[in-house]
């Protein structure tokens, strides 16, 4: 029998390596980003499940599609600016 | 040691430990819970993650969506798992063969904590080893299809306390393991949810933070389970605390402090009602549930305030003393 030592390493995968697989495909809603309504309060980042929201220099960016499931925690958490959302749930493929 | 400012600016600078495209359900609680946890720790951090949801999708061969050394362990032995690595990190330590600061957590989530891994959880913290322990609590077996767990709440409709005609859904209440591990008088208990998420990331520093073993219990919403909609993750975290279905509160020492007090506590029904699980509780003949429900919450709710009396009464004692 083998002793531990000679045992080849188990499933060890490269750290991060889920980052390339697809979630966006899931999506039934998309969210949009309305720039002109954001106050960067950066809730959509902090809340999102996916890690789908780009953020750079402490300011957001576009959604991130290739891992965005389209749940829509962002669009409800919004406080968007004088009422308006900054982001918006539209039905995939329309 | 600098440690980034607790706000939503400056931790957006820092790198995301655990990557999209792992495979939990759109709009799950966990891997928000999770970013947070690993977002508010300044220090490298090792992890174990019991068999459950979080284990199973977010490391699906030959992917992986950790950024962090991480193992996987059985159902019942997270707590065994990482004790081990911490045991052998400060054997390396006395040594003289590692000298960086590393912490050591467990994740489970409520059936691996509450049920499976109970045992291997009490036995780590009794140990006194420097780790923490995060139970992800969604109320039930989510991953293998919402079966009850004893984290499950009185009155859910899961798979195995089906409501129907024979009973009104799970018969008994809630096991209060955050309590329990407060009982183990262990440095630092502390219970959260994502939502909130300044208290989060605090209570994680503060269980990092603390020599010796720390629990932190996070009401992770299920939408699966729960039967609502996939935006609600957020909302009803919220609704479970402003209704004391959950309160965030901590023990530091032994010492309780209830972090938030709601200005005006809303019924639970609040909380139950935006659920599927608890439908049936809003049917006429079970409306005496629904008091049950909110008399299981009261008395949970006023037994903290009691205790939290009781301290600052001590307090003030000692204070006149001197």
């Amino acid at each position: 029998m083998k002793g531990w030592r000679e045992l080849e390493i188990g499933a060890v995968t490269e750290a991060g390596s889920a980052d390339e697989y697809n979630t966006g495909s899931w999506r039934a809603f998309r969210p949009r980003w309305i720039e002109e309504n954001c106050i960067q309060c950066l809730f959509c980042w902090i809340y999102c499940p996916d890690s789908a929201i780009t953020v750079k220099d402490g300011k957001r960016g576009e959604f991130d599609y290739k891992h965005c499931k389209g749940c829509g925690i962002c669009a409800v958490e919004c406080p968007g600016k004088k009422g308006k959302k900054a982001i918006v749930m539209e039905e995939e493929g329309k | 040691m600098s440690t980034t400012p607790l706000r939503l600016k400056e931790l957006s600078k820092k790198e995301d430990l655990l990557t999209g495209g792992h495979r939990l359900c759109a709009g799950c609680g966990a891997p928000i819970a999770i970013r947070q946890i690993m977002l508010a720790a300044d220090v490298p951090i090792v992890a174990a993650n019991a068999t459950g949801c979080l284990e199973v999708s977010t490391t699906i061969y030959p992917y992986s969506a950790w950024k962090i050394p991480w193992i996987h362990t059985a159902f019942e032995n997270a707590a065994a798992t990482i004790s081990g690595v911490e045991a052998m990190y400060r054997a390396l330590k006395r040594k003289g063969k590692i000298s960086e600061e590393i912490k050591f957590i467990a994740f489970g989530g409520d059936g691996g904590t509450y049920d499976i891994g109970f045992q291997s959880l009490s036995g780590a913290m009794e140990r006194g080893h420097d780790i923490v322990y995060v139970c992800y609590d969604n109320g039930a077996y989510m991953n293998t299809g919402i079966q009850r767990s004893s984290a499950t709440p009185f009155g859910a409709n899961t798979t195995t306390s089906p409501a129907g005609s024979v009973i009104p859904g799970k018969l008994q209440p809630r096991k209060n393991l955050t309590k329990i591990m407060a009982a183990h008088g262990i440095p630092y208990v502390a219970q959260t949810t994502p939502a909130h998420w300044r208290d989060l990331m605090t209570k994680v520093r503060k269980a990092l933070e603390v020599k010796g073993p720390a629990f932190i219990n996070i009401l992770a919403s299920c939408n699966r389970g729960w039967r609502t909609p996939t935006d609600r993750a957020i909302e009803d975290s919220k609704l479970a605390v402003e209704t004391c279905f959950w309160p965030l509160y901590e023990y530091e020492n032994g010492r309780l402090t209830i972090n938030y007090k709601p200005k005006e506590k809303k019924p639970v029904v609040e909380f139950l009602k935006t659920q599927g699980r608890f439908k049936h509780l809003f049917s006429p003949e079970n409306e005496h549930l629904l008091q049950h429900s909110q008399e299981l919450v009261d008395r949970e709710w006023e037994a903290l305030l009691r205790e939290e009396a009781m301290w600052k009464a001590e307090e003030e004692k000692e204070e006149q003393k001197d």
